[in-house]
């Protein structure tokens, strides 16, 4: 599996191929923890303005501009603040979280101090998926080297900033991911999300203010308190800042984690030269969901020669969404009916129960899929799967409903020859 | 021992029973609680369940009892929490854990023959356990590990970049015991 930044210097991947780069002193010898020294002789407004004008989106899939998310905190609450850092890396086809916090952790907790120090903070949570349980004790034991050394805990630096750092974990629950489901989780609840407002930042985890942010989104702020947030956006485009990271999986030669410019050109250059191209020579690239399996499905025809920019207006312009950066590569062995039914099926089990549409609706998707698989498929199928969607987009309860619909909305549209095939197989037409 | 009864996994779920825990992972749960405002102790639960499953194999009946009055909750308040999610084990798995991911970049890529491969070899099917209790196959979602697919997590280790003789030296490395 492929490490590594093209089209740009490696920011967020800078520290993947150092030997022992989870380590106080490589980190420092890196130039780790200058961007927090910096910081902390800086007002708040500076911070926050800089992250603003880094034009910096929340990684995690929603793209929320996080410098406007930290602005929302109130300034004077008398409660307790929070920040909450997203580490529930459990959209299929993303998986670049986790080598950030494998190899460097203490940019995360650089990040974490960084928010805290203009946000008031004294206490942050980091919320592991709880498959990743081995990353906790990379971790835990970073943080207790940060402590060490007098930058976590108490008066930090000398200073009157005092802030704890503390790992906590999941225990299977996709929805956890989604940020309230996740505060009820924290809080050692069910996995149910929240009613929103309160939104998080004035009523989080114990009805006090709080950020959640996802892990990427930390790392890359002392990459921007260092750079100037100007300058980090320029890496990439105006209204999509900055560099990010890709998970790449699926049917190509190189799949991996790879760090790209925003506005990187194209996806089509992307997959075929830089991933490697396809897994197999002889067999040619049929779907490709570009931002975990949540986004909308693309087909060949509008990524080869259509010239489509990675970067949040670019993949909405090309049919899609960057949402998590996950791209899943499928050749043309693979049957989207089957692989739309697989989404389904994990949008089903994932589904929390909490509202009706997405419960019963994922449930009754899933039905129909097995029937058409068993060789039970209908023409009026396709029409009664859009119609189920129909129900659970916009209507559920959090945007779990909208995730499980978007797949299956954009197949059947994308890839007809795919459905007739299933659906028609009992017509004789 | 009080009334008896099943819930949907077969499992005699009501005990008044407590479980007696080493006073070693007595300490290790209390280290957890730490972390947490003083008033707010019911957010460690996940975290002692895992403790709970670890210790006692699955979470029972008497684990529970422990977590409820150890953190001053409600029974419910415990066994609610520990069925929302799905890596808590509601009744006794294999010494082997071996978990398949079964979505997509792991099925595009071989899982259905990896599974099949792992069932034939154990002569169990996904869900069950093997009689000597060594080994439970379970087919799950999506662990995070697409850029190395297929892939398993057997109990924490994940095990990336499948094939059928990776799959069989491992297999024979668990069996013999190492």
């Amino acid at each position: 599996m492929e490490i590594k930044a093209i089209g740009c210097e490696p920011l967020q991947l800078k520290m993947m191929h150092v030997k022992d780069g989870h380590t106080l002193k490589v980190y420092e010898d890196h130039g780790g923890y200058k961007s927090l020294k910096k910081a902390m002789n800086m007002s708040s407004d500076d911070i926050i303005n800089e992250v603003k004008a880094s034009a910096l989106r929340g990684r995690g899939g929603a793209g929320f501009p996080t410098g406007m998310k930290w602005s929302f905190v109130p300034r004077d609450s008398p409660k307790p603040k929070y920040i909450v850092c997203n580490a529930d890396e459990s959209e299929p086809g993303t998986f670049k979280d986790r080598y950030l916090l494998e190899r460097d952790p203490h940019a995360l907790i650089e990040g974490m101090l960084i928010g805290a120090f203009a946000l008031g903070v004294e206490t942050c949570y980091i919320y592991y998926r709880g498959e990743y349980n081995y990353l906790i004790d990379i971790m835990d034991k970073a943080i207790e080297e940060a402590r060490a050394a007098n930058l976590v805990g108490r008066n930090i630096l000398g200073t009157d900033f005092s802030c704890e750092i503390y790992t906590h974990t999941g225990a299977g629950a996709y929805i956890c991911g989604e940020e309230t489901a996740l505060l009820s989780s924290l809080e050692g609840f069910r996995g149910h999300p929240r009613m929103k407002p309160p939104f998080p930042a004035i009523e989080g985890v114990y009805a006090c203010p709080t950020v959640v942010n996802n892990v990427e989104t930390l790392t890359s702020v002392p990459q921007i308190i260092e750079m100037g947030g100007i300058a980090w956006r320029d890496l990439g485009t105006e209204k999509s800042g900055g560099t990010k990271l890709w998970s790449v999986s699926g049917h190509v030669k190189k799949p991996g984690v790879y760090e790209l410019p925003m506005g990187y050109s194209d996806m089509e250059k992307f997959i075929m030269e830089d991933c490697g191209g396809m897994l197999r020579d002889d067999k040619k690239l049929k779907a490709v969901i570009p931002g975990g399996s949540s986004v909308y499905i693309m087909n060949a025809d509008q990524i080869i020669g259509k010239n489509v920019t990675l970067d949040y207006e670019g993949l909405v312009e090309g049919g899609s969404m960057v949402g998590s950066g996950g791209f899943i590569v499928m050749d043309e062995t693979v049957d989207v009916v089957d692989s739309t039914k697989n989404l389904t099926e994990f949008y089903r089990h994932e589904s929390c129960g909490w509202c009706t549409p997405c419960r019963e609706g994922t449930d009754w998707l899933v039905k129909i899929f097995n029937r058409v698989a068993d060789g039970g498929g209908r023409p009026e199928d396709a029409q009664l799967l859009l119609d189920i969607c129909d129900n659970i987009e916009g209507k559920s309860f959090c945007p779990l409903g909208d995730a499980a619909a978007w797949p299956i909305q954009s197949a059947v549209k994308r890839f007809p020859e795919d459905f007739k095939k299933h659906l028609f197989q009992n017509t004789g037409i | 021992m009080a009334s008896v009864a099943t819930d949907y996994t077969n499992q005699v779920v009501y005990t008044d029973e407590v479980a007696d825990f080493s006073p070693e992972i007595v300490e290790e749960m209390r280290a957890h609680l730490v972390k947490y405002p003083a008033d707010r102790k019911r957010s460690a639960l996940i975290p002692l369940l895992f403790v709970v499953q670890r210790e006692r194999g699955y979470i029972d009946n008497e684990g529970v009892n422990f977590l409820a009055k150890f953190l001053d909750l409600e029974v419910t308040d415990v066994w609610e929490t520990a069925t929302f999610y799905s890596m808590f084990n509601m009744r006794p798995v294999g010494k082997y854990h071996i978990q398949v991911c079964k979505t997509l970049s792991c099925r595009i890529l071989g899982e259905p023959e990896i599974t099949g491969h792992i069932c034939d070899r154990l002569g169990i099917k996904p869900g069950e356990t093997t009689e000597d209790g060594l080994f439970t196959v379970t087919r799950v979602e999506c662990l995070g590990s697409c850029g190395t697919a297929p892939m398993m997590q057997i109990g924490f280790d994940y095990h990336e970049d499948l094939t059928i003789e990776k799959v069989d030296r491992l297999l024979d490395t668990l069996k013999a015991g190492k």
